[in-house]
């Protein structure tokens, strides 16, 4: 028999506001993405300086990733934490950074730092190098918030013991538009995991 | 000399995204990579990538740039031996 599942805690990010658990915790007018999320790692006291390496999807993903993982009672050695993400825009943001520095032959100098975050999936990697996750890891592209496949994914490598918990959501990021919506499933939590309360949750920012 | 030691410190802090330093905070011997300033690989692709660009020097062999990348002492060295623009 199944084991009820449960939405643990969950972060959106969203025109220069962080919501956990429904709560505002940090806000900033700045329309400026950079100064947002560079304000934001300064107050949540994030301190990890390879942070300004990372191109702007995988900031906004580490971030919220960072505020919901530093509030569980994580293994120093090895964590077993499925990350399930999604967004629309993939890494077009940083390919097109990329695609401006090659397109001149006079001017053809890529940059490797650029290069390496053109795959949306790097910021996966960038989560789990820091919380130390040896994990199931996914990344999908849809033309918009699927709480249907997310839930039964989730579902599914959690009933399947392939992971202890699965922090999943939407991380999109194109030009001046931004989302993060992250929550973490398990087998804890006062809100039931169903595509209904993940659409509830994500509309709440 | 001095200008491009001053040049290249604020280059590197810069294009390298190294947050909270200053050029007052390298020192012309200070090690860029392991203890130093903790660059990393890409970061070494990155200077690569600012020599060719910046001095037109162009580095056959990526491996040469583990020595000229010492220091920034080191690397002014070699660039105004090497330099083309």
């Amino acid at each position: 028999m199944n084991k009820e599942l449960y939405i643990k805690s969950w972060c959106s990010i969203k025109n220069g506001t962080i919501l956990l658990n429904g709560a505002s915790v940090f806000s900033e007018d700045s329309e400026d993405f950079k100064t947002f999320i560079r304000s934001a790692y300064k107050y949540f006291e994030t301190d990890y300086s390879k942070f300004f390496k990372m191109d702007n999807l995988s900031k906004l993903a580490f971030l919220t990733a960072d505020i919901l993982l530093k509030r569980e009672p994580l293994d120093a050695e090895e964590n077993n934490i499925a990350l399930v993400f999604s967004n629309r825009s993939s890494s077009l943001d940083t390919d097109r950074k990329h695609q401006a520095t090659i397109e001149n032959k006079e001017e053809y100098f890529p940059s490797p730092a650029v290069f390496v975050y053109t795959l949306p999936n790097i910021c996966l990697g960038e989560i789990s190098i820091r919380h130390k996750l040896y994990s199931e890891n996914s990344f999908f592209i849809f033309a918009k918030f699927n709480a249907e496949y997310l839930h039964q994914y989730a579902e599914s490598l959690l009933q399947s013991g392939k992971g202890e918990k699965v922090l999943s959501g939407w991380i999109d990021f194109d030009g001046a538009d931004y989302e993060a919506f992250l929550y973490l499933v398990g087998d804890e939590g006062k809100i039931k995991h169903t595509p209904e309360e993940l659409n509830r949750l994500y509309n709440i920012l | 000399m001095s200008e491009l030691k001053e040049e290249l410190k604020a280059k590197i802090i810069e294009q390298l995204n190294l947050e909270d330093v200053e050029v007052a905070d390298i020192a012309d011997d200070d090690a860029l990579f392991g203890d130093g300033l903790g660059l990393d690989s890409i970061d070494a692709l990155e200077l690569i990538v600012m020599l060719d660009k910046d001095y037109g020097i162009r580095l056959s062999d990526p491996k040469e740039g583990r020595k000229i990348f010492e220091s920034v002492q080191v690397m002014a060295d070699y660039i105004e031996e090497h330099r083309t623009k």
